[in-house]
């Protein structure tokens, strides 16, 4: 949109200060936000906070490098497993457990970053999309993983646990402190990513892979390493979430669940950061709250169960979601390819010139 | 014991083939891999399991009329969902479809609710016909291997002689150039969606006859049938056949061995295959030109 002088400009992380003002009263809302929320809604913003991660990281390998993954769910279940199992059975501290399952899973990215090398289109999505079960059943069968019955997080514990170095977080405002301040530095970390070589090089994959070779892009290098660090963004985001649900078992980690990670990066806007966190927000607040009680919504939940009660099942009602989730997909990909941050653009242009 | 499980892999396989079918032809066609196409085969089920039981009427009343449901679904789904998307690029078609999928299980569970439920299909599995002395084989899959033999008989005479057939390939081909040769291509992608829809409409009744009916119950059969097409090549209509029944082979054998690790045996297998031979066993591999 506007015209950028030299490289500083094009590498600096805020583009006016402007823009920095008003990014230093976002972040100091969301440091305030225990003060006005109620709990159960913090939890469901840590929720969102994890899936933010997620997104963002999903996004480098889908929006930026132009790869498909149906596999997300299992490097995210990497990351929930890997970090408490890490600490629970080695009894490391949280921030050296989590950074090695991310490391885990992004070197299983990497492996599947390798047949990833000859596959495009609807081959890559079988192949993630088996890989992702793969981890789900892996992980369902083994005893030591705790099987099909799920695990309990440990406590989160910053410092070493049973020493005086002991340091344990404990409560959802606590936790979304630590998930916030990960998610701050993570969305930058990507967003800086982009600016450099590595991330003009995914680009220039997404944008035309032959030509990028051409110019002298290696292609093992970077289609692997963009599955490595998307695969460890979802490592992150795993290991937080179970810390933030606390228990979980090896089928919450589904198809179903790739598919949601997929939709909240293509609803959000492919190829920019601001979307794939617009999206992430959207996606799991309709997810985790309006569509699940929709029946308690004004106007339109009564109309539902009316609608409920004389063609279909009251207690089928609960499967709304999935219906409103797949009609958010179908739109999006008919009127409005770009996501939510091609209207959000366009909201820009349209007032930047206004009244003309 | 082995030739039991040799026949029951067959027969499975022949199954997982038959659904792959569907998913071939409209990859072919269009260039769309139809991910809702397992939910479009049990909606269409869960239409028959409806006729059957709340009206009450015979399986040779219910099974027309679900036949037709299945056609008119197909292009319900192309003319709403698929025609209006402006050329949408592979992840957008995948998020169509995979929208279309969410879309259509939410329906079947808002309809049927989640409780499984038996089907009550004309063929079973626990009867047996012996077909010559020492030699005994289940209704259904006879009735599977008669159904893929004539459905794959079917579609190479079509393919091969009938003007429309040879339209689809043309559209295949080259989109371009069918419409200047006069081929409304748009009617050709619509009856294509009904026809694979019918053919997965088929399979999924058997697959229902074998387990249980729910708004989840295709999930599986599906990512196998895909796993089949691909395997095969998705571009190849034998190929696909011959790889569904490879997997259903393979997945046999190992189900037999290691039971618990049946359900991902097949994928790793596929992964494998496909990692070597990216375009799958029978298909050329197709180069891209800049």
């Amino acid at each position: 949109m506007d015209m950028k002088r030299d490289y500083y400009e094009d590498i600096e992380l805020f583009k006016s200060s402007t823009v920095l003002v008003w990014t230093i009263i976002f972040l100091l809302f969301l440091f305030t936000l225990p003060l006005y929320l109620p709990s159960y809604n913090i939890y469901l913003v840590n929720i969102i906070l994890v899936n933010v991660i997620l997104a963002v990281g999903l996004n480098i390998l889908v929006g930026y490098t132009g790869q498909i993954s149906l596999g997300h769910a299992g490097f995210f279940a990497v990351g929930a497993y890997g970090t408490s199992l890490i600490m629970m059975h080695l009894h490391f501290p949280f921030p050296a457990a989590i950074i090695i399952a991310a490391l885990i899973a992004a070197f299983l990215g990497f492996i599947i970053g390798l047949p990833a090398l000859r596959l495009e289109g609807p081959y890559l999505a079988i192949a993630t999309l088996g890989f992702g079960l793969t981890i789900m059943h892996i992980i369902g069968r083994w005893e030591i993983f705790g099987g099909r019955m799920g695990i309990t997080a440990p406590p989160l514990d910053l410092g070493i646990p049973n020493s005086s170095l002991s340091f344990v977080i404990k409560g959802d405002v606590q936790i979304y402190y630590l998930i916030l301040i990960m998610t701050i530095l993570l969305v930058i970390g990507a967003r800086n990513l982009m600016k450099t070589r590595v991330g003009r090089a995914f680009m220039s994959i997404r944008d035309d892979d032959i030509a990028a070779e051409v110019m002298g892009v290696n292609l093992t290098i970077f289609k692997t390493m963009s599955f490595a660090v998307s695969a460890f963004y979802a490592g992150i985001a795993g290991g937080l979430y179970g810390f933030v649900v606390s228990f979980f078992d090896p089928f919450s980690f589904n198809l179903i669940l790739s598919i949601i990670f997929l939709v909240m990066v293509v609803v959000g806007g492919l190829g920019s950061v601001l979307g794939a966190i617009m999206g992430a927000v959207l996606i799991t607040y309709l997810q985790y709250d309006l569509l699940k009680n929709v029946e308690n919504l004004p106007y339109l939940g009564g109309l539902l169960v009316a609608i409920s009660k004389q063609w279909f099942t009251v207690i089928g009602l609960a499967n709304f979601g999935g219906i409103a989730l797949g009609l958010i997909m179908i739109a999006i990909v008919i009127f409005e390819p770009l996501g939510m941050f091609g209207i959000w653009i366009r909201i820009k242009k349209y007032w930047k010139t206004w009244p003309f | 014991m082995f030739e039991m499980l040799l026949i029951e892999g067959l027969a499975i396989g022949a199954c997982y083939g038959l659904f792959g079918v569907a998913v071939a032809i409209i990859y072919k066609t269009s260039d769309v891999v139809n991910f809702a196409q397992g939910e479009m085969g049990m909606m269409s089920t869960f239409v028959a399991y409806h006729i059957m039981t709340a009206y009450g009427w015979p399986f040779y009343i219910a099974f027309p009329a679900t036949l037709i449901f299945a056609i008119l679904l197909g292009m319900a789904i192309e003319f709403c969902f698929l025609r209006p998307a402006k050329e949408p690029t592979v992840l957008g078609l995948l998020i169509l479809t995979l929208g279309a999928e969410m879309l259509l299980m939410g329906l079947a569970g808002w309809k049927w609710g989640a409780e499984q439920k038996d089907f009550p299909f004309l063929l079973s599995v626990h009867k047996t016909v012996e077909i010559f002395p020492g030699f005994a084989l289940n209704e259904w899959t006879i009735g599977v291997f008669v159904l893929t033999t004539v459905v794959m008989v079917l579609l190479f005479l079509f393919f091969r002689y009938s003007k429309l057939g040879i339209a689809m390939r043309a559209t295949q081909q080259n989109e371009n150039a069918a419409k200047i040769m006069g081929i409304k291509v748009e009617r050709v992608f619509s009856i294509t969606w009904g026809m694979s829809s019918l053919i997965g409409a088929l399979a999924a009744m058997f697959f229902a006859a074998r387990s249980v009916l729910d708004p989840n119950f295709m999930m599986e059969p599906f990512m196998r049938a895909f796993a089949a097409a691909v395997l095969g090549g998705l571009t190849s209509i034998p190929g696909v056949v011959i790889g569904g029944l490879i997997l259903g082979i393979i997945e046999n054998f190992f189900g037999y061995a290691w039971p618990e690790w049946k359900p991902i045996v097949a994928f790793v297998v596929i992964i494998l295959i496909i990692t070597v031979r990216p375009s799958g066993l029978f298909s050329k591999h197709y180069v891209k030109k800049v």
